[in-house]
């Protein structure tokens, strides 16, 4: 279909040049400032007879599109979703479209550092809503960049022309060209002082409608390098003896056995961060540098290493676990505090009180931590698997003193992250053996080094306490949390700002109950902590919509109207944490009643069987589940069906929404299913997936509903939202079909243990 | 010295013959679709077919190798470029999010199907245990009985 020229510069708000290059957040810091504008500039001929119009959009004469992706693929499909952002834009058929990796396009002003296209780095499911206006610019500039060469060839004005797909077209001259005809010229032209005005949403033909990922293909046929893929000249592999006890250092190393492996080529120690120091690397370790990974792996284990007495050697779960409770016991930080808590509890007619048990989580992304790394004299090449690139070129910089700009930071698929590379310690580790060997390396994590080397998510014990009146209306509520904040060890972080990672002030049901209070008691166990998918909401949500059951069962209330009682008392409200700046309590509702009728909550089930509910507000983002389960005599439970849905505002890519639906329900489940990690005696207990067990897929019901629910025009992030509810809708069910009350994650063999008791 | 065959062509392997297979692959021969992800036979990341059977190339020696036949993911598309119906379903389906256990997850299915032509829910759940940490796991049951009706066509 012919599309309407928008290319009148009718939008002269904002949307100047530079905007191309400081559009979106910045994960690193930096403020993005004083870019000269000719920098976006980079139109060129290249050497493959295309040509370049700005950074990202490349034209074949043949027609064909290469579209640059700038952001960090980790499965959540963005090298999908924004490549179909500016093919849109720029008026293109999309399976003319091939993706390239970008490197991370570092410059330096005078203001610092600033990156060349746009932030670079994924996290907080920002990927997509950063590059939501950014992207769609980037196509339509390209689009009017070729009508504007179009009609000077043809000698008419701008407005008689417009495109089709791949086509500029004038019917007033009646004359078409290709987008392969006219590159060459376009990318000549001055850049548009501002972006031209884009699309309506009416008018999107892939936009909003599913589209399948764009590098399946290479992926199902074993093409796709992720890092551990990697293959550079000269090249060795490297992995890394880390102390087996939390903070542990080296005594003594006899290294002749490793030395004496055949292709073993050096051994050297690497030292970590001191004990409460922040951490560029995790852990003080002997490196094993060899002509093959296995031969590395096999000196590896003939290294005889003393370590020192640590001073976490006496850390242990159990220790963990009985510091919380000793400090729940008296009084923490209090660090929210809204109406009079404790007159109004003084006051309830109803108190509801219970405890909950969440444990620390790793990551356990698939493809463990590796990196490529060449420390020259003068330059460094990185090739890494992360969720941030400006901090691998950060991480790269500080362990070799070499100027950033003479970093370069290329990003591999990743093969899996849920917030684990968003620290590059690995690529740290890397960085240091090759300065060290003058060598190009690849380092490499084993499975085990990657379970007990974590930035896990952080374990606590929270406590929470309503007071209800006798109509039975929550009227007080307070979470008393002791944790192990993932602010721990963070550079220039006080010990009274520790909670703000653990506890988010606006989140529900603070607007709600006048009456609310959040306290902090910080436990300061010697694991490293860090961002798991989702963070604190996962673990708050578990709690918070447990206890909304644990009230309504003893106040004799239906849950699904306890919540939406409660969603319902407040429209719109303020949201001052990530995902505000609001939170509309509606779209909970919404979707709580959408999943509730789809599995007939309402209906009773014989027993054994149980349905459970839950909701929550992540980032931007809305979830619901509703899950059914049945659970045997003897305590054993199987998921019969489970029914999410997602409210990302508008969904670009319903396809790539649904497939992290699923996904992140089955994180959400499996977690809560079997995963731990303990501590005991200093160290993790936890090696790999014999202990450390990730659901299978006999565990996941046929019955699988994932529904993706636009609500307005404005995406949100995706890849976290549909974590938090799964958990507590799966405890829900339990208690709903057995009476026992999961308060201790995961569920493990609670169920056997107390039905055969 | 220890000869085979990879993607039916002859191949050597002078390493120590301890090395596992995974590594030999990966490292020496550049053929990198088999992932490392557990080492320990767990994961299933690393699956190849040796003598036309799914095994876990992490824990299967080179020296055990002596005169058979290995086919890894590069080798599984045919000669033409035709993916096989594995693969086609897992494209059809949309399988992967990060894509890093499904090279292994496809070698498994190709194998799984050869002895489970119609496979129930219950064929899958009990023979299908690599794991994938996206929770891809709706999209590959139906791409496995999507891949069973697509191999029953070639058939």
């Amino acid at each position: 279909m012919n599309r309407k020229n928008h290319a009148s510069l009718k939008h002269k708000t904002d949307l100047s040049r530079r905007r191309f290059i400081i559009a979106g957040g910045t994960l690193s810091g930096s403020f993005l400032l004083g870019i000269p504008l000719v920098s976006f500039a980079a139109t060129e001929q290249t050497p493959d007879g295309s040509s370049r119009i700005g950074f990202f959009i490349k034209i074949l004469e043949n027609g064909d599109v290469i579209i640059g992706n700038n952001q960090p693929e980790i499965g959540q499909g963005l090298r999908t979703t924004l490549p179909m952002l500016v093919s849109e834009e720029l008026d293109v058929e999309w399976d003319r479209v091939r993706i390239e990796s970008m490197p991370l396009g570092i410059v330096k002003t005078a203001d610092g550092y600033t990156w060349k296209y746009g932030s670079q780095g994924v996290g907080g499911s920002t990927g997509l809503t950063n590059n939501w206006t950014f992207m769609r610019e980037v196509g339509a500039t390209g689009r009017l960049m070729l009508m504007q060469a179009a009609a000077q060839q043809w000698n008419v004005p701008l407005e008689q022309c417009s495109t089709m797909p791949g086509k500029v077209i004038c019917d007033t001259v009646g004359k078409q060209a290709s987008y392969g005809e006219l590159v060459k010229q376009a990318s000549t032209l001055p850049l548009p002082e501002s972006a031209p005005a884009l699309k309506p949403m009416d008018e999107y033909r892939l936009v909003g409608k599913p589209q399948h990922n764009k590098e399946v293909r290479d992926i199902i046929t074993g093409k796709t390098q992720f890092g551990s893929d990697i293959q550079m000249p000269g090249m060795r592999y490297a992995v890394i003896l880390r102390s087996p006890v939390l903070n542990g250092t080296v005594a003594s190393v006899d290294d002749t056995a490793a030395r004496a492996v055949k292709g073993v080529l050096d051994v050297f120690p690497i030292e970590g961060p001191a004990p409460g120091a922040p951490y560029h690397i995790l852990a003080h370790g002997i490196a094993v540098i060899a002509t093959s990974t296995w031969a590395a792996i096999q000196g590896r284990k003939a290294l005889k290493v003393e370590w020192t007495e640590s001073p976490s050697r006496n850390d242990s779960s159990e220790k963990f676990w009985q510091e919380n409770r000793k400090m729940l016991s008296g009084q923490g930080q209090i660090v929210h505090d809204q109406g009079d808590f404790p007159a109004a509890l003084a006051a309830a007619s109803n108190v509801v009180r219970h405890s909950y048990e969440v444990p620390f989580v790793s990551h356990a992304p698939l493809e463990p931590q590796n990196c490529y790394a060449w420390v020259q004299e003068d330059k460094v090449h990185v090739i890494a698997p992360t969720q941030s690139p400006s901090g691998a070129s950060r991480a790269a910089a500080g362990v070799t003193g070499i100027e950033r700009l003479d970093i370069k930071v290329d990003m591999s698929r990743v093969g899996g992250s849920f917030g684990r590379r968003l620290t590059n310690d690995y690529v740290a580790e890397a960085c240091i053996i090759s300065k060290q060997t003058g060598w190009p390396i690849k380092l490499q994590w084993t499975r085990d080094d990657d379970i007990r080397n974590d930035f896990y998510r952080p374990g606590g014990t929270h406590e929470l306490i309503a007071g209800l009146d006798d109509k039975g209306q929550v009227k007080a509520w307070s979470q008393r949390l002791a944790s192990g904040s993932k602010y721990y060890r963070r550079p220039n972080m006080k010990d009274e700002d520790l909670w703000q990672a653990e506890l988010y002030t606006d989140d529900f049901p603070k607007a709600m109950v006048e009456n609310f209070r959040l306290e902090y008691f910080h436990n300061f166990i010697g694991l490293p902590r860090g961002s798991w998918r989702g963070p604190a909401h996962v673990v708050n949500a578990f709690v918070i919509q447990s206890f909304l059951d644990e009230i309504a069962h003893e106040t004799g209330q239906d849950p699904l109207a306890l919540r939406l009682g409660l969603l319902g008392r407040v429209e719109q409200q303020p949201y001052g944490n990530h995902g505000g700046p609001t939170m509309t309590p509606g779209r909970l509702s919404r979707l709580l009643k959408f999943v509730a009728g789809r599995i007939d909550y309402g209906t009773a089930r014989p027993k054994g069987r149980g349905v459970g509910i839950a909701a929550h507000f992540t980032f931007g983002g809305y979830a619901a589940h509703a899950i059914e389960v049945m659970v045997s005599k003897d305590g054993n439970l199987s998921i019969e069906r489970i029914v999410a849905a997602i409210d990302c505002g508008f969904a670009v890519n319903p396809n790539a929404v649904e497939s992290q639906l699923q996904g992140a329900t089955i994180d959400g489940l499996s977690t809560a299913l079997d995963l731990e990690i303990t501590v005991k005696e200093g160290r993790v207990v936890q090696k790999n997936f014999n202990n450390y067990p990730l659901m299978k897929i006999e565990r996941v019901p046929t019955l699988f509903e994932a529904y993706v629910m636009n609500y307005d025009e404005t995406p949100t992030g995706v890849g976290e939202i549909g974590v938090p509810p799964a958990a507590p809708a799966l405890t829900n069910a339990i208690f709903n079909a057995t009476g026992i009350r999961i308060r201790r994650l995961p569920i493990a063999n609670q169920l056997r243990e107390k039905m055969t008791a | 010295m220890i000869s085979f065959q990879i993607n039916n062509k002859p191949v050597q392997f002078k390493g120590a013959p301890d090395t596992p297979l995974l590594w030999a692959l990966r490292d020496h021969f550049q053929l990198t679709g088999a992932k490392y992800g557990c080492g320990i036979g767990r994961c299933g990341s690393c699956t190849v077919h040796i003598d036309g059977k799914a095994g876990r190339s992490c824990i299967t020696t080179v020296s055990s190798l002596e005169g058979k036949s290995v086919v890894t993911i590069e080798g599984l598309e045919g000669g033409d470029g035709q993916l096989h119906p594995v693969q086609q379903a897992w494209l059809e389906e949309d399988v992967p999010q990060c894509g890093y256990c499904q090279p292994g997850l496809i070698m498994t299915t190709v194998d799984f199907l050869q002895n489970h032509p119609k496979p129930s829910d219950e064929d899958i759940n009990t023979n299908i245990d690599n794991l994938c940490r996206c929770g891809t796991y709706v999209r590959v049951r139906k791409a496995i009985h999507r891949a069973a009706e697509l191999s029953a066509k070639v058939k």
